[in-house]
């Protein structure tokens, strides 16, 4: 277990996905109370048409909804690459120096 | 406040008004063929389903978690089924039709949770798992306190939950089905203690994910034939439902709903975190067999969800033009037929007949099944796989006694759903919902989301922390004006917690509680806890050791 600790693919893999993950969670917190603030206290903002009838309220509450789903779109893409690669490297390299799986 | 609570949990929240007195005979709907008929294919399907789940369930793997066998997609699909109750359907898109905008507010407070779970839980939460999340909670800490804490959690939030389901289910039925109540809630217990104890997860996921794709096409076909009649021109729509609506242009403003800042953010906050911590839903990350794939089923369920919000948009708009305009769908006094929670289902028969109108309400009491039956399982899951196999039994059980204690709970937990479901015709189901989510992100969150990500955690503070938010969210809401003066009677403004959701205080008082008592403990026990915490790091990070897929 302190190999794997040691193991600089494990200590690279833990920094990059939580500064990654705090990153992105901040960014959908700023997004979500930012819009209900709006809501709350820019009404007449939120009803002001934009193009025809659609209004600012309603692009601003659809963005929402579509950053949520591309945010984490966005977590998948890097997790799929860079994060599953470091993993599957920690995890070789401890079958390789044989740390038995079932202690850890 | 009362309006805040009302708003959100919409479908719940009208049936609580009317529950006021019994429904009378004036709106209720003649006896549905079309509908039944339906409905007696989608259980002929489902039933199919359950038989061949029965063959493929032989461990408690299988039972509880399909034995890790599926895909993120699948499970994602699930998910996203779980949250796409009747509650949000007919619920959001009457919230739309009713009072214009605030619905949107709703619907994305429902969604936003879902990447905030990604970001930081769905991972660790795989990797540690194997059936319930007090497995992950009791990881590194003593197995009996923390797993009958966490078996507590559970049992309080799905019980609330699984009697807002059902009495909602039981009226929801009666309206448009003409089913008596009690009949519709009986049906609806005997048909999911059906799929639970003899399909368990695997036939419990199969009913999700074909409810949630009969549901959302059904969404998609309403919202492309409302919009059909305007060119897919979405501003005329627009312009034509303020034209149309007694509030006109007041309808793009937020309204009501947000009148009241701590109310609303408070509720936003029950509603975020309330989904990272509902047993039933969390049960879902165990299904699939590595992190790779339960991180998958988040980006599936989150894209879904949304999907689907957009959606009630457009029916929720589309009934304004098209139900609130024709007198077939009004009584003498210009109210809807049927109730506050039905323009999705008029909407259906405005653009589709009765064809329509008949496969939205099966796909509806589908839904409701659907639900219930993920919750019932999860809850049965807490009772053997938490209390008697670890705390009861020590770990010293076999495979087939612990999943025959589990379907004897289902089966208990069936009756008693039923019997509450008739019991409570009356109550206020809104707050049981509000409760249920508020528990949820007070008693059983922050104990999760610390034991994995923080190492100072101790047996004492999650304990302490659990039962605090427990406690709190459950005592402020009996104190709150909901239930202090709507159900026990008292004085209007009498209440002593004026707010309507207890979370934005109960939820960091769970986490102060947790990091203090953790802090605070010198004992060799909590050194040996943190010293443990190394291990489940590696773990949680790498999947190193966990239970993968077996056998599928």
């Amino acid at each position: 277990m302190n190999r794997i600790r040691r193991n600089p693919d494990f200590i690279e893999l833990t920094r990059s996905r939580k500064a990654f993950g705090w990153t992105l969670t901040i960014i959908m917190l700023l997004i979500y109370y930012g819009y209900i603030g709006l809501v709350a206290y820019q009404k007449p903002l939120i009803a002001r048409p934009l193009f025809g009838s659609i209004t600012v309220g309603l692009v601003l509450g659809i963005g929402v909804i579509l950053s949520a789903i591309i945010l984490t779109g966005i977590y998948v893409l890097r997790a799929n690459g860079k994060f599953d690669e470091l993993s599957r490297r920690v995890v070789a390299e401890s079958a390789r120096t044989g740390a038995p799986a079932g202690v850890l | 406040m009362r309006r805040i609570a009302i708003g959100l949990f919409l479908l719940l929240a009208s049936t609580a008004a009317q529950a006021a007195g019994p429904l009378d005979a004036g709106t209720r709907q003649a006896t549905n063929w079309t509908a039944i008929g339906m409905f007696a294919g989608f259980v002929a399907l489902t039933m199919g389903i359950t038989y061949w789940a029965a063959g493929r369930t032989k461990t408690t793997s299988d039972f509880y978690t399909a034995g890790g066998g599926i895909t993120g997609f699948q499970n994602g699909v699930a998910i996203a089924g779980d949250y796409m109750s009747a509650a949000s359907f007919l619920g959001i898109s009457a919230l739309f039709y009713t009072f214009g905008y605030d619905g949107l507010i709703y619907a994305i407070g429902f969604l936003v949770g879902w990447p905030i779970i990604m970001f930081l839980m769905a991972e660790p939460l795989r990797n540690l798992g194997r059936f319930t999340f007090a497995d992950v909670v009791s990881y590194r800490l003593q197995q009996t306190p923390i797993r009958a804490m966490a078996a507590t959690g559970t049992l309080v939030t799905v019980a609330f939950y699984l009697i807002a389901q059902m009495v909602g289910a039981g009226q929801l039925i009666e309206l448009l089905f003409g089913l008596d109540y009690q009949y519709a809630v009986v049906a609806v217990g005997v048909l999911m203690i059906v799929y639970v104890t003899f399909g368990g997860m695997i036939a419990t996921t199969w009913v999700q994910i074909i409810k949630a794709a009969l549901l959302l096409s059904g969404a998609t076909l309403i919202s492309i034939l409302v919009l059909s009649k305007f060119n897919f021109s979405v501003s005329d729509f627009l312009a034509k439902a303020i034209e149309v609506h007694p509030k006109h242009d007041a309808i793009m403003l937020p309204g009501p709903q947000v009148a009241n800042p701590i109310s609303a953010i408070s509720l936003g906050i029950a509603l975020m975190f309330g989904t990272a911590g509902l047993p039933h839903i969390l049960m879902r990350f165990f299904t699939v067999s590595d992190a790779k794939e339960a991180r998958k089923s988040v980006f599936w369920a989150t894209t879904f969800i949304g999907y689907f919000y957009l959606l009630t948009f457009i029916i929720g708009f589309g009934a304004i033009v098209l139900v609130s305009t024709n007198p077939e769908y009004l009584d003498a006094k210009g109210a809807l037929l049927g109730g506050g929670n039905m323009p999705a289902i008029h909407l259906a028969h405005a653009v589709g007949g009765d064809v329509m109108k008949g496969f939205i309400s099966a796909v509806a009491f589908a839904t409701i099944l659907a639900v219930v039956s993920g919750l019932t399982l999860s809850g049965a899951s807490a009772v053997s796989h938490d209390l008697y196999a670890s705390v009861f039994r020590r770990g010293m059980v076999s495979d087939g006694s612990e999943v025959r204690v589990s379907k004897i709970t289902t089966v208990v937990l069936g009756v008693v759903a039923i019997v509450l479901g008739i019991a409570f015709k009356n109550i206020n189901v809104a707050f049981m919902v509000g409760l249920a989510f508020a528990i949820a992100a007070s008693a059983n969150f922050p104990v999760l989301l610390l034991s994995m990500l923080w190492k100072g955690l101790t047996t004492r503070g999650a304990f302490l922390g659990g039962f605090t938010g427990l406690i709190g969210a459950v005592g402020l809401t009996v104190l709150s004006p909901g239930i202090w003066v709507s159900v026990l009677g008292n004085p209007a403004g009498s209440a002593p917690f004026p707010y309507t959701s207890p979370a934005i205080f109960t939820m960091p008082a769970a986490f102060i509680v947790c990091w203090l008592v953790s802090t605070l403990d010198r004992s060799a026990s909590a050194n040996a806890e943190r010293a443990a915490y190394e291990a489940q790091y590696v773990r949680s990070e790498t999947g190193i050791g966990a239970e993968g897929a077996a056998a599928h």
